[in-house]
């Protein structure tokens, strides 16, 4: 059995930032298992700009971004495999591994962190109704076709679902000559970055069409339409608002999914939540020397937040293998309230704060002028009006340690107020 | 006086901009930063944006090579640009910002490589 001080499962953007910053935090051995046959993840396929410019401070395509990473990892020396897939993790941090280069493997590591991404929620996670075409593509295999295998998807094309990739895509089809008749979406607001609705949508005139989602998918072995009905405020179809769109293609962008089948196993607590690990403030899962970082732990929008994510669990991994032992320390809980979906971390070790804490979170509606105010234990500590917010982009609040490291503190609540 | 709501692309924090026209001058309100009052001025005389698309390469493992304007460039030339681009063939390897079209329609905007590509064959 081959032995790392540290095993990173995932060499997208997430695994790269956490394996760099453990490099550069002492830790020697350490090795980066990615399935795909190159590394950089799903930025390899989002060729558009506006990536980096909270990292580099200049806005990046996608394979800039991970280029630059990738370059990095390469210059440390750190290990890695590619075309390699990990069966399963147990609490233990014993690896199964399996590669057509190496056959089934065993690995055993001091600290693992767990960078694994999401997967796209699909068609049948939604049951719609009609036949099974050829035509309907989930946004990112469709933008994966595009841009890296060089297949065009379709010529008129319909997009449900307004995440981000749904928009991306609507704009990547219409510059390659496709008719995007519309973004269908379930919900009163969208999923997705504002600007990408300006300039992907907007930019061409593609309709944005709120509370509306798609009831039929007609044709038996292409697309050949789509019925587009209008929801009421229980995202029920309401009788006799058909639209029919004449369509040959089905873009499905309906939410992503953190992807935890290992951290399962490996009996790693998870939030109902976020779908990703119950991590603290160091990232740690809830068991020893297992961490977790990026899209694996909850949806980013922006890979600026995961890179600095994915580096603070690089460096508390590296804490954590030098000292080989776990801080028992009580832990605060963080509570989302009113209007708040989740917050990450969920749990916080003051002790192991740097003067000040970041919480991540999303919140369920779109709020205009509204106040997030924070409360350790019940008492006000924080209070921010914030001009726009919305589900689609990703909250942060920070906050002093001085506010909550007290003695015997059990909770630390976000709720939106309107005051 | 012409009044117009906008909202700045600039990053992804994306102000409500409103721009008012003032005895020939545009004031933009509403930006938290000075890229706010760039875009907000820029869209109301020559809206211009960085394009990222695609071109074909040869003896890469992948067949399309991720490409954009390495400044951007003005919104009405989108469409005519990406004619251009669509002709080109490359030969791997690439290195990231290598130039793959030079002054496209004459604007100063060149085409160049987002990432690096080897040669597999």
């Amino acid at each position: 059995m081959k032995a790392y001080d540290l095993i990173v499962v995932g060499g997208g953007p997430a695994g790269l930032a956490a394996a760099i910053e453990a490099k550069k935090d002492g830790v020697d051995k350490i090795l980066v298992l990615e399935r795909d046959r190159e590394l950089g993840g799903i930025l390899q396929q989002c060729i558009h700009n506006g990536f980096g410019l909270h990292i580099f401070k200049e806005e990046l395509t996608g394979p800039e971004y991970a280029e630059r990473f990738i370059d990095e990892l390469k210059e440390l020396g750190i290990e890695y495999r590619l075309d390699t897939m990990v069966l399963d993790i147990n609490e233990d941090r014993i690896l199964h591994v399996i590669s057509k280069a190496e056959g089934f493997v065993t690995l055993e590591a001091k600290a693992v962190i767990l960078a694994m991404g999401c997967r796209e929620r699909t068609r049948g996670a939604l049951a719609i109704p009609g036949f099974r075409p050829a035509g309907v593509f989930t946004a990112g295999t469709a933008q994966r076709y595009l841009n890296m295998e060089g297949y065009m998807v379709g010529k008129k094309v319909l997009i449900l679902g307004s995440g981000d990739i749904g928009l991306i895509m609507a704009r990547r089809l219409t510059l390659e000559g496709a008719k995007v008749l519309g973004c269908v979406e379930l919900m009163p607001f969208s999923g997705g970055l504002t600007r990408n609705i300006v300039q992907c949508l907007n930019d061409y005139d593609i309709p944005l069409m709120l509370s509306h989602t798609v009831t039929d998918i007609q044709g038996k072995y292409r697309v050949k339409g789509a019925t587009v009905m209008k929801v009421d405020e229980n995202r029920r179809p309401i009788p006799g608002t058909e639209i029919q769109f004449d369509v040959d293609t089905l873009l499905l962008s309906v939410g992503l999914i953190p992807e935890n089948e290992l951290a399962k196993g490996a009996g790693v607590q998870l939030d109902m939540r976020t779908r990703g690990a119950i991590v603290n403030e160091s990232m740690e899962t809830s068991v020893p020397g297992i961490f977790a970082c990026g899209n694996v732990l909850h949806v980013h929008d922006l890979v600026d937040w995961v890179t600095d994510e994915s580096r603070r669990a690089g460096k508390f991994a590296a804490k954590f293998i030098a000292k080989s032992e776990w801080i028992e320390e009580a832990s605060i809980e963080t509570v989302p309230g009113q209007g708040i979906g989740y917050i990450v971390p969920q749990r916080v070790r003051p002790s192991q704060v740097d003067q000040v804490l970041e919480l991540f979170m999303r919140v369920r509606d779109i709020y205009v002028g509204q106040t997030v105010v924070v409360r350790v234990d019940g008492k006000e500590v924080q209070a921010k009006r914030r001009g726009h917010m919305a589900p689609g982009e990703m909250e942060r609040v920070k906050l002093p340690v001085s506010l909550f490291d007290g003695s015997g503190v059990k909770k630390i609540t976000v709720d939106v107020e309107d005051r | 006086m012409e009044e117009r709501k906008m909202i700045c692309i600039s990053c992804p924090i994306g102000c409500r901009l409103t721009v008012t026209e003032e005895n020939g001058e545009y004031v933009i309100t509403g930006n938290q930063c000075k890229r706010g009052e760039v875009y907000g001025k820029k869209e109301m005389t020559n809206p211009t944006r960085v394009v990222p698309t695609t071109v074909k390469i040869r003896g890469a493992r992948l067949r399309r090579l991720p490409v954009k304007t390495h400044i951007p460039l003005a919104k009405p030339l989108i469409f005519e640009a990406m004619k251009l681009i669509n002709e080109v063939e490359v030969e791997a390897p690439v290195k990231v910002g290598d130039v793959v079209i030079e002054n496209i329609l004459d604007t100063g905007v060149n085409i160049v490589a987002t990432r690096s590509m080897e040669r597999t064959e």
